[in-house]
């Protein structure tokens, strides 16, 4: 009988929750959002029939990761210079025309990680991750500043912590290795790997904390999962309750070994990986990279491969490969209501875009979307913003007009995209037009 | 910064003005053919990291052109950093690189000076010549 009053009010429980996650993301709201329209040339970016977008933001000091809360505030992780001081910036538009008007911000420093759940806002430096309170129009409260986690490795090679939550109170930090590819001299021609790479006990994998707990360092915390080089663009996957994350696959496979690897080789071989983690999970890195051509994975030529040689028995597969060198910097898993059903729970990935393909043509530089059910993919990746950059096969990373390197949905459904080059961000909305 | 650039740049053609006043420089045809050959060697050891355009990678792999340090007089340094690659967090005209450069202390003394001269000369570059004799009397200091 007890029984049975539990499942009973559980039951209540869920269907409140349901019901109160369906109006937060609901349709958009006559009168506010409603007046939100595509600039006249959609801010630049090719984009698909139907969507528009328009310029939030300008001019701002290297924007990397950014977060929109429940009430339609931007916030942005600067990684640049402080602007007036502060590193995270809040955008407020009090005219609800999409063109923010209010500028405020809080925290003194720099860093890439930024991410909102349960009335909190989380943001990282390169080695600390704070939380900020908000209260009930989604402003941060003042003084409420805690730091939960610190001392976490800056070598200043894969330095950025990107943060995500659970729904189970835990928070994931991206700790990257301060290698390439874990050689006795880092990116020296023909040094051999270090084994077993040492690297791997304080980075080159994902952190498992506390969201609540102040002070926390690496003995407080997870290695939740490892063989990681390096993670910018990661999120949890509601439908899996999954945690995905993307890896920036290894550099200079041709520079480093030109008796197995060519230029093209280099340019190619090593492939940009989406990886599916639970706990214990170990992705390969510094032994093995991924190769996409294949579907195999290659041992790593610092511990014997020769291009022809496979490794990584103990290392997971992963869930999608990319091609080489294009920097994943943001992964976003859409469960809005504003673009067409094709996009609901599928992922789209930020393209920070490439250097190490030279002497061949760089590629990223886009919006890239990948349709997914139940944590699965189920079709083939697609470019789904792009003109980023503009400069076709001329480009390079410095004359990249604009680089993404941010992603964040809107409580209306919008996609927000944020540049590091110029420091724009980017609202897409879908107008069926 | 553009003024200094420019500043700077002019004080680099006088300092060549005045040295090639002073002690005959080398003729300007060895320096063309410096450059040439400096320039296969970048396109098969720097471009990768460095790029066509010689603006590196922000954030990572340090600009070559239209730096400061690498148009300055201080050619030392330069060749410094192409025998003994760089591990350290640089600043550069106000931004900051991290990436790791591997060293090149297996070129010879006139590849490290014709590629030196061609980065120093190319692009909007335009700086004095390194020649063999330069880059082995820091080599033996820096050994």
């Amino acid at each position: 009988m007890k029984k049975i009053f539990y499942y009973l009010c559980m039951l209540l429980i869920i269907t409140a929750l349901t019901s109160l996650s369906a109006c937060a993301s609901g349709p958009v709201k006559p009168g506010k959002t409603g007046a939100v329209v595509p600039d006249a040339d959609n801010a630049g970016l090719k984009l698909p029939a139907g969507f528009g977008a328009l310029k939030v933001a300008d001019g701002l000091s290297k924007p990397r990761h950014i977060a929109v809360s429940p009430q339609g505030d931007l916030f942005v992780k600067l990684n640049g210079k402080l602007s007036a001081g502060k590193g995270v910036l809040r955008l407020h538009d009090t005219k609800g025309d999409g063109k923010p008007d209010e500028t405020t911000g809080f925290g003194n420093y720099t860093g890439t990680g930024i991410t909102i759940k349960n009335g909190y806002l989380y943001a990282s430096s390169d080695q600390e991750v704070f939380r900020y309170k908000l209260n009930d129009k989604g402003e941060v409260i003042d003084g409420s500043e805690q730091k939960i986690i610190t001392g976490l490795i800056n070598r200043h090679q894969h330095e950025s912590k990107s943060v995500v939550l659970d729904d189970a109170g835990n928070i994931y930090v991206n700790i990257g290795a301060y290698s390439n590819s874990c050689q006795e001299n880092d990116r020296v021609t023909g040094s051999k790997g270090r084994m077993p790479c040492p690297i791997l006990d304080s980075a080159g994998g994902i952190w498992q904390f506390k969201a609540d707990k102040l002070n926390q360092t690496y003995g407080d915390g997870v290695r939740y999962a490892t063989g990681l080089r390096n993670v910018v663009g990661l999120d949890w996957n509601k439908q899996a309750n999954k945690l995905f994350v993307m890896q920036h696959g290894r550099d200079d496979l041709h520079s480093l070994f030109p008796a197995f690897y060519t230029d093209q080789d280099n340019a190619e071989k090593p492939a940009e990986t989406m990886y599916a983690l639970n706990k214990g999970d170990n992705a390969g890195w510094p032994y093995i990279y991924y190769d996409p051509a294949t579907n195999k994975k290659m041992l790593a030529p610092e511990y014997g491969g020769d291009g022809k040689k496979e490794g990584g028995k103990d290392a997971i597969d992963p869930a999608i490969a990319f091609p080489a060198h294009m920097a994943p910097n943001a992964l976003l898993f859409y469960t809005g209501n504003m673009f067409p059903a094709k996009y609901k729970n599928g992922a789209f990935i930020a393209f920070h875009g490439s250097w190490n393909r030279a002497p061949l043509p760089q590629e990223g530089y886009f919006v890239v979307f990948v349709p997914f059910e139940n944590g699965k993919p189920t079709g083939k990746w697609e470019v789904f913003a792009d003109g980023f950059a503009e400069k076709g096969d001329a480009l390079t990373p410095r004359n990249a007009a604009h680089r993404p390197t941010g992603l964040a949905q809107g409580p209306d459904g919008s996609l927000y995209v944020s540049d590091d080059q110029k420091g724009t961000i980017y609202r897409i909305i879908y107008t069926g037009k | 910064m553009k003024i200094k650039l420019i500043f700077s740049g002019m004080l680099v053609l006088l300092s060549t003005a005045m040295l090639s006043a002073q002690k005959q420089a080398a003729p300007a045809v060895d320096i063309k053919k410096s450059i040439e050959s400096g320039r296969a060697i970048y396109m098969q050891l720097c471009l990768t990291c460095h790029q066509k355009d010689g603006g590196g990678v922000p954030h990572l792999n340090a600009p070559l052109d239209g730096a400061t340090a690498v148009v300055a007089n201080d050619k030392a340094k330069l060749i410094r950093i192409v025998l003994k690659g760089m591990s350290d967090r640089i600043e550069i005209d106000g931004e900051y690189y991290s990436n790791t450069m591997t060293p090149h202390s297996d070129m010879k003394d006139q590849q490290i000076a014709d590629v030196l001269t061609f980065v120093r000369n190319n692009w909007t570059n335009k700086a004095s010549a390194v020649s063999a004799a330069e880059v082995k009397a820091v080599r033996g200091k820096t050994k």
